[in-house]
This record gives structure tokens, sequence and C-alpha cells, in this order.
């Protein structure tokens, strides 16, 4: 791709003899917000200390705007990290962990000032110059983080995890807030997490990545969709991925007729993709829980368990009781083995 | 048994427990003013003169000198191996990690009147070294220990991240160091200085060994006047040194918190 601002060439990582990420190519847009997603150990963090340059590749290439930093040493290259456990310096109040990294430049004390000081309006921070990290709350200090980084003017900002450490209502602030950030400087980011709502909430473009190779890359509308795996698809919250025999779908349970033979082999349905109450197939009640909008079934059928949203409309099945349900071509997942 | 009969026994206890830990203490500063040509207890008579006498022996000034620098150069020295080490041992999974952490404890576990006796046999008499390059490098290596595990402890909270967010905000490694984890173990690195410095001090059986024409460390002065004169004047230098120890370490203790780190 010509117009790849951040770009990563048949990059491999490893750990002595252990490869983490073999022959990686990854191309990043300028001013682009791209989430590396995937489970623990898939190699996304890996990726990202490799684009810091906390790590040496042990092949492949790097290049950053037009640049070829692959031995460019961290400190030099120009990239802000946000850890996900903050990494601010403890000794120091926020108005000096915000202006470590200018001052090491031995820039002028007005313009470290006025930096500094922006940085830290910037998330919402001013009138906390004074206070120590100890002194500040979780989503604070990951702010002082943020802005430290900030000041710096990076050419790409890495985000480790930045949401994982935060509640529920601090998390959805945050959200925001490096949104906000992401399109008042028109940095690129790159953010890692394993939480596909963080993900689809957030980024421009998903990679999702599996045992250190990319599985797919998109838009979070694309791969929420349109799944190109069994791994996306159960990433995605398909939960109910079955192989396809003939006309019919199985599992290691036993198996269930389709309407028709289809062309995929291997369907899946999201939970609200089944039809409750009605349909050929039977099953019985083995959980249902109530999420406002639709009631959450678990149905014990002939394929095993089956993950079903039912409207609030339809009249609760009690536990124990037989359920009638459907799993419509129409509304499957058609995935490649 | 009933309470009150509890509140005794608990109140026994905790008298004896003080009596033997500043009982010494006590006795050792009022034999020293007694007012008498030899030791003794109770003291007979009170007198500051032989507090004043301690300052006036040419001997005692000469090894307090030499004790003074060797705990002072010493355990700056041992600082300057231990630092590195405890932090070496801290952030790298390194080989034979252990076995370095008991090397590096040997010499509080092996008594000191072997490793006095070996430096002499083996070092001294062999290469002739002075005796006083023997007595730093011996006591360096007595301080060593604790300035690896006080620097250690105090390290286990400083995380990796924080010196690779320094670095990528452009410090080099070394700058990494000196300007996020220096500041951060300012306080244990002070307490092994002054544990150190007090360790080194007191030291007696290696610096037995390792002494010359006059080339002694206080302690062993003292000992040695012990031999030829009783008068009540070693007594009076204890309780002065004891009283400096304890300044040294209060003062640590309202600057530092001293407590937490040993």
């Amino acid at each position: 791709m010509s117009d790849a601002f951040v770009q990563l060439s048949d990059l491999t990582l490893s750990y002595g003899k252990s490869v983490a990420v073999p022959n990686l190519d990854l191309s990043i847009r300028e001013g682009e917000l791209i989430a590396l997603l995937g489970p623990s150990g898939c190699g996304k963090t890996t990726t990202m200390r490799a684009i810091a340059g906390l790590l040496s590749p042990t092949g492949g290439t790097i290049t950053i705007d037009g640049r070829d930093v692959t031995r460019v040493p961290a400190n030099k290259r120009g990239i802000g990290l946000v850890f996900q456990s903050y990494a601010l310096f403890p000794h120091l109040m926020a108005y000096e962990n915000v202006a470590f990294g200018l001052r090491l430049q031995k820039l002028p004390e007005a313009e470290i000032k006025q930096r500094t000081e922006e940085g830290l309006a910037t998330v919402g921070l001013t009138g906390f110059e004074k206070r120590k990290p100890a002194e500040m709350s979780g989503g604070q200090q990951q702010r002082v983080a943020l802005a430290r980084s900030l000041v710096m003017r990076p050419k790409v900002l890495l985000l480790d995890e930045p949401l994982s450490n935060l509640d529920a209502r601090l998390r959805l602030e945050m959200r925001t807030e490096l949104q906000r950030v992401q399109k008042e400087t028109g940095i690129t980011m790159v953010f890692v997490t394993h939480d596909q709502a963080e993900a689809l909430a957030l980024a421009d473009r998903i990679v999702l990545m599996k045992d250190g190779k990319i599985e797919q890359l998109g838009t979070p509308s694309d791969l929420y969709a349109r799944p190109a795996t069994a791994f996306a698809a159960e990433f995605m919250g398909f939960e109910n991925i079955f192989k396809v025999e003939g006309a019919e779908v199985v599992s290691a349970n036993g198996r269930l007729p389709l309407e028709a033979r289809p062309e995929s082999s291997i369907l899946a349905w999201r939970p609200d993709a089944v039809t409750v109450g009605s349909g050929p197939h039977e099953g019985r009640v083995a959980a249902c829980s109530f999420a406002g909008a639709h009631r959450e079934y678990v149905i014990d059928s002939a394929l095993g368990p089956i993950k079903a949203d039912a409207a609030i409309a339809l009249p609760e099945v009690p536990l124990g009781e037989t359920i009638r349900f459907d799993l419509p071509l129409s509304t499957a997942r058609g995935l490649a083995a | 048994m009933n309470t009150s009969m509890r509140h005794l026994a608990n109140w026994s206890i905790l008298g004896l427990t003080l009596t033997f830990l500043i009982g010494p203490f006590l006795i050792i500063i009022l034999a020293g003013a007694s007012d008498t040509e030899y030791l003794a207890f109770p003291p007979q008579g009170l007198t500051f003169k032989w507090y004043l006498k301690v300052f006036t022996v040419e001997s005692f000034r000469a090894s307090f000198l030499l004790s003074m620098a060797l705990a002072v150069f010493g355990t700056l020295a041992a600082l300057l191996l231990g630092v590195p080490a405890a932090y070496a041992l801290n952030r790298y999974d390194l080989p034979m990690a252990e076995t370095v952490r008991t090397i590096v404890a040997a010499p509080i576990i092996v008594p000191g009147i072997i490793v006095g006796l070996a430096l002499l046999r083996y070092m001294v008499v062999p290469t002739g070294v002075t005796v006083t390059l023997a007595l730093f490098m011996a006591h360096t290596a007595l301080v060593l220990p604790y300035a690896v595990r006080v620097v250690s402890s105090s390290m286990t909270n400083l995380r990796a991240d924080m010196e690779e967010a320094a670095v990528l905000l452009g410090c080099t490694r070394l700058q990494a160091f000196t300007k996020v984890v220096l500041p951060n173990i300012r306080g244990g690195v002070l307490a092994a200085f002054i544990l150190g410095f007090v360790t080194s001090f007191n030291q007696v059986p290696v610096s037995l060994f390792l002494s010359g024409p006059g080339v002694r460390t206080l302690p062993i002065d003292m000992l040695a006047y012990m031999e030829i004169t009783f008068d009540p004047s070693v007594a009076a230098l204890s309780a002065l040194l004891a009283f400096m120890s304890l300044a040294i370490v209060f003062t640590a203790e309202r600057l530092l918190g001293f407590s937490r780190y040993v």
C-alpha cells in the first residue's frame, strides 16, 4: 500500500528460540485508529512493543513516515506508548511527569510550561499539576500518562489495553476521550486489546490476531457482520458455531436438519439470529436470564447447548420446560473451514 | 489464669526484655562516670573526667578516624557494587541468580573469625598488600550483603515499564536509571548506607586479624587498651559510641522511616 504511514513488512518477532510473530505484514494509514485484537498470547503486545522499539525484530522491517526505523533505538523513534499500568514516575508530580520528555529535549522553560499545561488541559487535568501519582485515581493517572505521551507530539501513539484497568463508567468516559483526542490531534493511534467490544467501539480498523498471524483485518462493521473464520466469528459474538454435513449441522453431541443444503462448511449464529418460540426443533430450557430488551436462553438441544435471545414480548418459558427453536439459514453466517 | 495474673506475667516479660536490652547500655554509661581508677559498677562517685580523657588518648583519635574512613568509604564502595547488583538481580532473569545471591550473602554467613584469618593468611601475607587496603576490602565485602539486600527490597515495587516509559520519552538506559530508578530507591540506598556504616564501625572479628603497626580500628584499639589499662575511659568511650549510633539511627528513622527498609 503506497499511502502506508506505518508499514510492517515480513516482520518476525521472537523470544529466544520461540517465534511469537512470524512474517507479519501490516499497513497503517496516517491518522488512523487501529486496534490489535486477540486473546492473550496472540502476539498483539509483542507487535506493539516492536513498533515502539522495545523489542528488536529477528526479521523484516518497520517503516514509519517513509523512514526505515527497524534499527532505530526506542528513545530516538519518536513514538509514544501509554502503558497498561500507566508507568508514571512515582517520585514526580503530575506536571513533572508530563514535562519529563520535554525537559530531556532541553527546550526553553517557557515552551515546556506552555506545552505541559496544554497537555494537561487536553486530558482535562488542569489544576492537578501538583499531585503525585499516588494521590490520583486510576483514571486520572491514565490521563497523565496520555498527556505525557501527547506533549511529545509522537508520530504514532501506542496504547496497551487502555481501558482494561478502569471501571465501567470510566471506561466509557475514556473511550470518548480517546476518540476526541484522536480527532483533535489527528495522531495515528494503535491500541492493543483483548476486548472485542472495546475494539469495535473505538477503532477505525481492527486487526484480529491469532498465534502471531493476522486472522482477519477490516472495519468494525466488516468484522462484526462478516467474520471469515470460526475463530473470528467466536470473537465477534457468534456463540453458536457448527459444522455442516450435507443438509445437517453437527456437533460432538448430535445433529439437526437444516431447511436446505448450504454452501458453507461451517455455519454460525449469534444468539439473536436464533428463532425462539417457534420452529422445527425442540429443546429444554437450561438457563434463562433477563437482559432488559430480551431474554437470554440457553437451550439444551440435540446439538448441545444453544444460546438464543428471545424478544421480551414472548412469554417466558420456565426452566426445564420444552421450547421450540429454529436455526434459519437466512440468518446464518457461512464460514470457511 | 485470671486477668490480673496474666497482666502481671505480660509486664514481667516486657520488663525483663527491656532490662536485658537497655540494662547493659545504662551500666556502661554509669561505669564510665565512676570516680575510680578502675572499672567499677555500681559507680563510686560521679565524674566526667573519663568522658573527657577519651578525647585526649592519641591512639583512640587515630583509630576513630580509621574506623570512620573505613565505614564511610567501605560502605560507599559496597553500594557502588551492591546497587547495580541488586538492580540486575531484580530486573533480569539471570542464570545462576540464586548462586549469586548466596555468594553475596556469604560474608555474613561465614564466621568473621574465619574471614579475618583467611584474609590475613591468603591475601595480606602472600601478596604484601597494606593492612589498610585489606581492611578496606574486608569491610566492603562485609557490608555488601546488607547493601544488596536492603536496596533490593526497595526495588521490588519498581516496575520495568517505568524505565521503558522513560526510554520512550527520550532517555538512554543510563538516564532512565539515574532519573527514574535512583530517585525511587533513594530511601533504600540511604538505609543501606546507615546499616552498612554501623555494621562496619562495630566490626570486631575480621578487623582483629587485620591490624598492623599504628593501624587499628577503634573497637580493636579499645580491646588493646583494656589489656593494659583498666580505667573507666573504655566504658565512657563505649557509651559515646552507643550514643552516636543511636543518634544516626534516630535521625534516619525521622528523616526517611528507616525501619521500612531493614
